[in-house]
């Protein structure tokens, strides 16, 4: 019995969450695509080495104040992003700023397991290879196991590392992409919608996975499932309409959530 | 309350609402009669009383798979959960009323021979109207939602603890005064205990009550009355002290 038991903390002090040093800041963040606008002003706080679930009805703005958080939206066409966005207290809409390192520095997992059309091996090693995180074959090995057993995948995939990764299973398609964002030692994970193409059993070892993360990464999630966010976050963010709603310790958003709003969309009112 | 996308998740949650207020109406007529029963040491009331308590079993375990099966199928969040998880909680103080009131009433036959001082009769009674005015004030409480409400059934425990102690007190002093009161007067002591357990379920309810409104928990200290757990017999006319296991 050496193991320590530490009690659940979150439970008994449901703010400690936020005690943590804010990794990424969003301040007055707001985006419109082409005319319409999408997002108006959100102040949020991500913490790190937690989990961040961003909820919300369809078109409320989560996925797109997701994508601000690496500038997935630069590549969309006829968007602007105005506020501020820091990570580590650094702008990241800074024009000096190198976005392929920003996007190293902020990985992301989207919602369709996107495989290379290319071997395992070559999916996980693909990141580390171009951002020149090894020098030699044998690091390159090293990231790609490693990155696999972080992922929970490597088990089942050791003996066919050289088949394509386009033939795994879709639950393990997640997998490898969770295992392609970890190669390049990211500081943040941001996920859209990671488990909604996947079976329950799948859905069960991406969250496992995910609280396994969250010893070494800041995770954002975005989520359509409740019970899902109040499983894996520890934060929950409420979007609607292009605002932010409510944020708070997961367990208090959704045993006891302030806004109306927030507790209609969790307990399935609205209309 | 706002209506669900799903109708059938309402349905069921008013469903599950409406047999906790029945349940309710049972478990305060099974009190009140098993009270008139040993009060009028009536037999065939103590019977049907008996009966009814079956009744409120079977509500209780209705309620019970009602809310699994909706936990199971519905997930439900915040105050849908609350109100579920309350339903539990308050069918299971309701179907212990009953068990209790039940209990007072198969005493009916171990004391309806012995004649009773009028004046312990009347205390009890009134032990009995003070736990049925909680009962009812708290299950108003529940109707209405009413989290204020709930927290004066709370203060009100008091009350019931205090005339539980004096009445306690009293039958001590019966008992001493003539061993022949002591079977008649135990059975009255065990019913007196048994309402103001009545008493501490309806003080449960009106903390789920505050709970489900709210989601907040009351905070732990109870106001507390009863001080029969530390009392010993009185000193007796020679003025020599009696101690508990004489």
């Amino acid at each position: 019995m050496n193991q320590t038991i530490v009690p659940a903390a979150s439970v008994l002090h449901p703010t400690a969450a936020f005690a943590r040093p804010v990794k990424m800041r969003g301040e007055k963040v707001t985006v419109h695509y082409g005319a319409k606008q999408a997002l108006f002003e959100v102040n949020l706080e991500i913490p790190e080495r937690q989990v961040t679930a961003l909820i919300g009805p369809s078109g409320c703005g989560k996925s797109t104040f997701l994508r601000c958080l690496n500038r997935m939206n630069d590549t969309i066409e006829g968007a602007r992003v105005g506020g501020m966005i820091t990570l580590d207290g650094e702008d990241i809409y800074d024009p000096t700023l190198d976005v392929v390192e920003l996007r190293a520095r902020v990985g992301m997992v989207f919602q369709k397991p996107n495989p290379f059309p290319k071997s395992i091996f070559d999916n996980v090693a693909y990141g580390p290879r171009i951002h020149g995180l090894a020098r030699s074959k044998s690091d390159i090995e090293e990231i790609v196991v490693t990155s696999l057993r972080r992922a929970g995948l490597f088990e089942e995939v050791k003996d066919r590392l050289h088949e394509a990764g386009t033939g795994l299973s879709g639950g393990q398609q997640q997998r490898l992409c969770i295992a392609r964002a970890i190669a390049v030692s990211p500081e943040v994970i941001l996920m859209d919608e990671p488990c909604s193409a996947l079976d329950p059993i799948a859905t069960a070892k991406v969250e496992e996975l995910i609280d396994e993360l969250r010893q070494n990464y800041t995770i954002v999630i975005v989520t359509h499932s409740m019970q899902q966010a109040a499983r894996v976050s520890q934060i929950t963010a409420m979007f609607h309409l292009g605002n932010l709603v409510e944020v708070g310790p997961t367990e208090k958003m959704f045993q006891n959530p302030d806004d109306k709003r927030t507790q209609d969309y969790i307990t399935g009112r609205f209309g | 309350m706002d209506e669900h996308i799903v109708r059938s998740y309402d349905e069921e949650l008013k469903f599950i609402a409406r047999c906790i207020s029945e349940m309710g109406g049972q478990a305060e007529r099974i009190v009140e009669r098993s009270v008139s029963a040993l009060i009028q040491s009536d037999w065939g009331l103590a019977n049907s009383v008996v009966a009814d308590d079956a009744l409120l079993d079977a509500a209780q375990r209705e309620v019970d798979e009602r809310a699994i099966m909706m936990i199971a199928k519905r997930q439900p969040m915040a105050q849908d959960l609350r109100e579920i998880i309350g339903a539990i909680r308050i069918s299971s103080d309701l179907e212990r009323i009953g068990d209790l009131g039940k209990n007072i009433a198969k005493r009916v036959i171990a004391v309806q021979d012995h004649t009773q001082p009028i004046r312990l009769v009347r205390g009890i009674e009134h032990l009995s109207e003070l736990a049925l005015d909680q009962l009812k004030d708290v299950l108003d409480a529940y109707a209405s939602r009413d989290h204020q409400r709930a927290q004066s059934v709370r203060q009100n425990d008091e009350e019931i603890d205090a005339m539980y102690t004096s009445i306690f007190r009293e039958l001590l002093t019966y008992m001493m005064e003539d061993p022949r009161n002591i079977t008649a007067c135990t059975h009255l002591l065990f019913s007196a205990k048994n309402i103001e357990r009545i008493g501490d379920h309806a003080t449960n309810i009106a903390e789920t009550v505050y709970y489900i409104r709210t989601g907040q928990q009351m905070n732990l200290d109870r106001p507390k009355g009863d001080s029969t757990t530390s009392m010993v017999l009185p000193q007796t006319n020679d003025g020599e002290a009696v101690d508990e296991d004489r």
